[in-house]
């Protein structure tokens, strides 16, 4: 097998003095799909912010290439985050600039193309994500679905290796969260990008997941691991359930 | 004709440099650049920009443009062609910029429907004062006490510092003047008339726009833009019972308050100025200002204060409720508030000012 491109080892995270997830370890390899989910609350986006360098972890590391986010410095830590790209939630899009501005932002800080280029590549992304003719609009004067795709175009404006996507269909109609999930196989396809993606929406997870991992409050951990087909037949009640969407209550009255 | 064969990988590091070998040889206006795909087997977001714009440049330049794909491994010329819907931009449209009648026509709607607003929300204001006076129960009170001492009580320290330097200054100012006049004894007045009747309000209005106009602003904003304003309509709930009169009842009890402790603390200023500097005792001080204040000078400080506190309130909720979803929205509405605030108090001050005067003593 390859070399896993994230490393995250004995992952103990939390907020103030309680932890939230304890003593986590995984892998994420080249070019995969892997999909975090859980019930609400269980430490899903705690885990996301612990691995992109958000927050510090109460023990353990996070290796991009080997390399450590947490120890790194400030400088180091910058370069390894100029080598993934994050799409928030709400988009997380800088409210004063346009969606092109916004999407060229990080083509103007990092790179020394010529501005006609930073144009055309700003244009391909808003093309790649549905957005081609909104470029002079402000995120204000969108849906929370354009802002979405909007902030994923942002994301992938320098191309990066690796992409963590947090709720990419929270909010979203069925119709456009299955064409996100088509646009995230197809970046996959075209560039080979290695995605993280945290979400509970379960349609998504059987189409673009390789794997998935799903945490638990009660265990503050890995409740279980595996493809998405696998953890519909686990052994365990939870994940069983969690998968199959059934309520406690059904389970119970079906024995 | 110029012929360009891409490289096996067109990615970020070497794209650029295809990008300006070609444009330079571009620059000799070739009949036709033909683009060869054969070899390309990864590409990212810049090489697919590089042609792109290659291909925008050669339009503009009426340079025929061409791309051999046989033999095309990964579909990158496919790819390309998918974006040929892209090509509007290489016209560089720009977003037609209204004429000067359309202008002037969004300015008067902006500013009637403004003035509408403010119409309504007065009317409102009106209406739920009076129905707080006649349903006295039915008020918030212990909301209005929470803003009472929000703005009052936690004001005090900033309000003594202020209006006793303000009576020091004027204080110091008063008696190099007076002394040259040998009319020392004047300074009491001078400093006790223009605290009570102008500075103390005016200060304290000053201080209450910054802390409590802004406040508000933003406080009322913050609940827009999370439709926490909607969801008390659709609860059937008057939003200007409920979030507006606290906020103006509280500032219109406490702003007086307020300036009747700044006019003390002003005095009390220009106390000790005129004590360091001329030969006046502390006692024929206080009892020439006695002598010299009638009740009418506080008076006047405390009508001008209620019509502020009307005004700072007023305006502060006016400009929160006017925030719109974003969260920029609420910083937009937060500044106006001030500034509008600080303008009216200046207005009416004057007003107020001259009736007083014509009128008045």
């Amino acid at each position: 097998m390859d070399k896993p491109l994230i490393e995250v080892k004995n992952l103990t995270a939390g907020y103030g003095r309680e932890a939230i997830l304890r003593d986590i370890s995984f892998d994420v390899h080249p070019q995969e799909i892997l999909l975090i989910v859980g019930p609400s609350g269980c430490g899903k986006s705690t885990l996301l912010k612990h691995m992109i360098g958000l927050m510090q972890p109460m023990s353990g590391d996070v290796l991009f290439w080997g390399q450590s986010i947490v120890k790194a410095d400030q400088e180091a830590q910058r370069n390894i985050m100029r080598k993934f790209g994050v799409a928030y939630q709400g988009g997380a899009l800088f409210g004063s600039m346009t969606l092109a501005e916004n999407v060229s932002l990080p083509l103007h800080e990092y790179t020394d193309l010529p501005a006609e280029l930073i144009r055309s590549i700003t244009e391909i992304k808003l093309h790649m994500v549905g957005l081609s003719g909104f470029g002079d609009y402000l995120p204000s004067e969108l849906s929370g679905g354009m802002r979405k795709r909007a902030g994923l175009a942002r994301a992938l404006a320098l191309d990066p290796k690796i992409l963590f996507f947090d709720e990419p269909s929270s909010g979203l109609d069925p119709l456009i969260a299955a064409d996100l999930d088509e646009l995230i196989l197809n970046v996959r396809k075209a560039q080979g990008t290695t995605m993280v993606i945290v979400t509970h929406d379960l349609a998504s997870t059987f189409t673009i997941a390789d794997r998935v991992i799903m945490l638990d409050a009660s265990i503050k951990g890995i409740l279980a691991h595996g493809k998405p087909e696998e953890l519909r037949d686990h052994e365990n009640d939870i994940v069983r359930r969690f998968f199959r969407r059934e309520s406690a209550a059904d389970h119970a009255m079906l024995g | 004709m110029l012929v360009v064969v891409l490289p096996p990988v067109l990615e970020a590091d070497n794209a650029v440099a295809v990008y300006r070998e070609t444009k330079k040889r571009l620059a000799r206006r070739p009949k036709r650049l033909t683009v060869k795909t054969h070899q390309v087997k990864e590409w990212d977001g810049t090489g697919l920009g590089v042609l792109v714009q290659l291909r925008c440049d050669c339009e503009k330049a009426k340079i025929e443009w061409q791309i051999e794909s046989d033999g095309d491994p990964k579909g990158f010329a496919r790819t390309l062609r998918e974006l040929k819907e892209l090509e509007p931009h290489c016209q560089g449209i720009a977003r037609p910029r209204p004429s000067p009648l359309v202008w002037l026509g969004d300015q008067s709607y902006r500013l009637s429907s403004e003035f509408f607003r403010l119409t309504a929300f007065v009317g409102d204001l009106t209406l739920a004062l009076w129905q707080t006076l006649r349903h006295p129960f039915r008020a918030r009170w212990g909301n209005m006490l929470y803003y009472m001492d929000r703005t009052g009580t936690e004001a005090l320290p900033i309000t003594s510092m202020i209006t006793f330097l303000m009576g020091l200054i004027l204080g110091f100012q008063a008696a190099l003047q007076m002394q040259k006049l040998a009319g020392d004894m004047y300074v009491a007045d001078l400093v006790g008339l223009s605290i009570t009747r102008e500075l103390g309000p005016l200060m304290v209005a000053m201080i209450c726009t910054g802390r409590a106009g802004s406040a508000f602003a933003a406080e009322i904003g913050t609940m827009r833009v999370n439709d926490e304003v909607d969801a008390l309509t659709t609860m059937g709930i008057d939003r200007t019972c409920f979030l507006i009169v606290p906020k103006v009842i509280g500032l219109t009890v406490v702003m007086p308050l307020l300036t009747l402790y700044g006019d003390l603390m002003g005095v009390l200023g220009g106390l000790l100025a005129t004590t360091l500097t001329l030969e006046i005792g502390v006692q024929s001080y206080i009892s020439r200002t006695l002598e010299v204040l009638t009740f009418w000078d506080v008076g006047q400080g405390m009508i001008k204060s209620v019509v502020f506190a009307l005004l700072i309130a007023g305006v502060g909720c006016l400009r929160g409720l006017q925030a719109e979803r974003s969260a920029e929205d609420v910083g937009r509405s937060t500044t106006s508030a001030v500034v509008s605030g600080v303008f009216l108090i200046v207005l009416f001050d004057a007003a107020l000012t001259i009736v007083f005067s014509r009128f008045g003593v």
